[in-house]
């Protein structure tokens, strides 16, 4: 009996995640989908769907056949959609370079620490979260504007006469979103680091292998799966960042979130930003999917 | 089991749905432009009607609309935009207004009332709040260094290359809105400021792209704390955030000296509607909402707070003279002339002013 309830039990809690995903992926996604499939018109909501969810599964299959694509053919039409995935693209991969390679040597540290003070590190870096993220990104603008702290202080201690423009520009979104996702690299870091069985080092320099060697060679291969979680905590949601490229950028930043931003809500074409999301989904699930696939297979590999 | 959870569900939500009708009788939800009332005008309508204010803002009317269109907002009092307002009747947005509820409404202004004729009808479902024109805001001793003289009165003074050029370092802003400013830029060259032409569209932003290199940002909203402080020193604006920047400037005795202009070649007026949605919940207390907003001493209270004149003509005898005397916010006949207003725009223009924006903003 006792054991027939604890397998009940396992088999809920394998189904939580996969409920959780429906019902805020797969079911949300599909809403987004069906929008963009549709036309715009003057009503509320602002679509005439293409399909009513009234008509059941075998209503579904026989509009199919009657689905337009006309919303993703737009999409190509204009070398904006594809310069803006582009832009985006780049800048969240450039931002999340730069994040590891500043948070990598803070979770080495905080792995390195004596462990009473883990604690107390760990929290450090979660302190920032304490206050809202628009207030930090706000701070950021006090910073970096011309006549802000860091020009006062490089002009004042000499380093540079004229002060530097950082503002509006899109150094200011690298350091914006550098600094906003610095917690999501670091603490997967961490946690692999942390993990890791210091003895495989000292074998290694008890085997003649010098430090630096030794940390490409054993910390480094170690420390990957954090390495991946960590960037795609940080690329994932940077690519779609509308917050910090709106603040902090200039008008001449080109990023997938305003151009979803204005078909939705300058155009009001729900449908063509609908398209606008899936393709933004597609870019960033197909080679998360792809990614994880080989993964695994290298890990079967390596058994 | 799953039954008996279902049941206790059913019976939790009838019991919240109960404590929400109890609630519903005095109440009315409200959701205007952020800092756009004298807060204790609310106060005051609560005190002598009993109906409490749920008081919510926001800074753009595509966020209302896209709210709007959505549906079930719960909003029972909106104050859009005549543009978007027009749309949003048609979209079946609004419902018609009660006018027995409505006896204040004999204070209108009928100028007012006259130009709102082609977005609402017969004023049908609307009433005004404020209105106000795009202008010109300058920072006086910044541009006088920069051109030489602080009489502005053309559009000329940031559309012309030469004179943006020399402006550039002290700081150009223009609202990021194209259906703002697009009308303007077709007024300065001379086109119909309403024009739907893709061709007048394509002249606007060809003279749009000569000034772009000397714009420093193109927002909406952060034009009012440049000016104030000095950050930016000219921008194309709407005349109430340029006065309050004005305001916080003298506020903080930091030197800065601002000046409003609306320039000779005419600028675009809009005006801003307060309306209750189809789907309202206390349509009874929005009525008495809007009455009580049509007050003169009310709305007198209001337009000496925000600096936006408004569309109640009987409160003008109640507003101190350096308001209703002040050519920028009231303006005189002559200038009332050469204010337009734009008509709203289908979808395939609204698309084409967008697609122009983009293009003159980002460079694609």
């Amino acid at each position: 009996m006792n054991k027939l309830g604890s397998a009940v039990f396992s088999r809920l809690v394998i189904i939580i995640p996969y409920a959780w995903l429906l019902f805020f992926f797969l079911i949300p996604f599909f809403i987004v989908f069906r929008i963009s499939l549709s036309t715009t018109a003057i009503a509320q909501p602002p679509y005439t769907p293409v399909f009513a969810l009234s008509d059941g599964l075998s209503g579904l299959w026989a509009k199919i056949g009657q689905f337009h694509f006309d919303n993703f053919v737009w999409l190509t039409e204009d070398a904006l959609y594809f310069n803006a995935y582009i832009s985006s693209v780049w800048i969240a991969a450039l931002s999340t370079f730069i994040t590891l390679l500043i948070g990598y040597p803070i979770a080495y540290g905080m792995a390195q620490a004596p462990r009473s003070l883990r604690p107390t590190l760990l929290m450090l870096v979660i302190l920032p979260f304490w206050t809202s993220f628009l207030i930090r990104v706000y701070a950021w603008i006090a910073i970096l504007k011309p006549e802000g702290l860091l020009n006062q202080f490089l002009i004042g201690i000499g380093v540079i006469h004229d002060p530097l423009i950082i503002m509006n520009t899109n150094w200011a979104i690298y350091i914006g979103i550098v600094y906003s996702y610095l917690p999501f690299m670091v603490l997967p870091l961490y946690s692999a680091l942390e993990k890791m069985d210091n003895t495989l080092i000292e074998a290694a320099q008890d085997l003649g292998c010098p430090q630096i060697t030794a940390f490409w060679k054993v910390t480094f291969p170690l420390s990957i799966p954090g390495i991946v979680a960590g960037c795609m905590l940080v690329f994932i949601p940077a690519v779609g960042e509308f917050v910090i490229p709106d603040l902090l950028g200039g008008s001449q930043t080109l990023m997938i979130g305003k151009t979803l931003w204005t078909e939705f809500n300058a155009n009001r074409d729900w449908p063509v930003s609908a398209a606008v999301a899936t393709i933004l989904l597609l870019i960033l699930v197909v080679p998360i999917v792809f990614f994880q696939n080989a993964q695994a297979k290298a890990e079967e590999q390596g058994r | 089991m799953i039954r008996r959870t279902l049941l206790a569900t059913a019976a939790f939500c009838a019991f919240l749905g109960a404590g929400a009708a109890f609630a519903e009788d005095k109440v009315v939800n409200v959701y205007n432009w952020s800092d756009y009332i004298d807060s204790s005008i609310i106060d005051d309508f609560t005190k002598e009607t009993g109906i409490k204010v749920v008081y919510d803002v926001y800074d753009s009317n595509e966020i209302l609309e896209t709210k709007l269109l959505a549906g079930g907002t719960g909003y029972d009092v909106v104050v859009p935009t005549n543009t978007f307002l027009q749309r949003q009747i048609a979209a079946g947005v609004y419902q018609k207004l009660d006018k027995s509820k409505l006896p204040n409404i004999k204070n209108m202004w009928d100028m007012v009332a006259e130009r709102m004729q082609p977005f609402d009808p017969g004023n049908e479902y609307s009433i005004n709040y404020m209105w106000g024109t795009i202008g010109i805001g300058f920072n006086k001793a910044k541009v006088k260094e920069a051109l030489g003289t602080d009489q502005i009165d053309s559009w000329s003074v940031l559309l012309d290359p030469a004179n943006a050029e020399k402006l550039k370092d002290c700081g150009i802003n223009m609202l990021d809105s194209p259906t703002d400013i697009i009308p303007v830029v077709l007024a300065y060259l001379g086109l119909n400021p309403d024009s739907h032409e893709p061709d007048d569209i394509a002249k606007a932003e060809e003279a749009l792209l000569k000034v772009r290199p000397f714009v420093r940002k193109f927002h909406s909203s952060e034009f009012i704390n440049g000016l104030a402080n000095g950050d930016i020193c000219i921008a194309i604006g709407w005349s109430g955030d340029i006065f309050q920047a004005r305001d916080r400037a003298e506020e903080a005795n930091n030197g800065v000296e601002l000046g409003y202009s609306i320039p000779k070649e005419g600028t675009q007026m809009w005006f801003d509607q307060m309306a209750i949605p189809a789907d309202a919940p206390h349509v009874e207390e929005a009525h008495a909402f809007l009455n009580y907003i049509m007050r003169p001493e009310v709305i007198a209270k209001s337009t000496e707070y925000v600096h936006y004149a408004n569309g109640n003509k009987a409160s003008q005898a109640l507003l101190p003279p350096d308001i209703i005397n002040d050519p920028t916010i009231y303006p005189d006949e002559a200038t009332l002339k050469k204010l337009f207003t734009n008509t709203t725009l289908d979808a395939k223009t609204q698309r084409l002013f967008t697609r122009t924006w983009t293009r003159v903003v980002t460079g694609q």
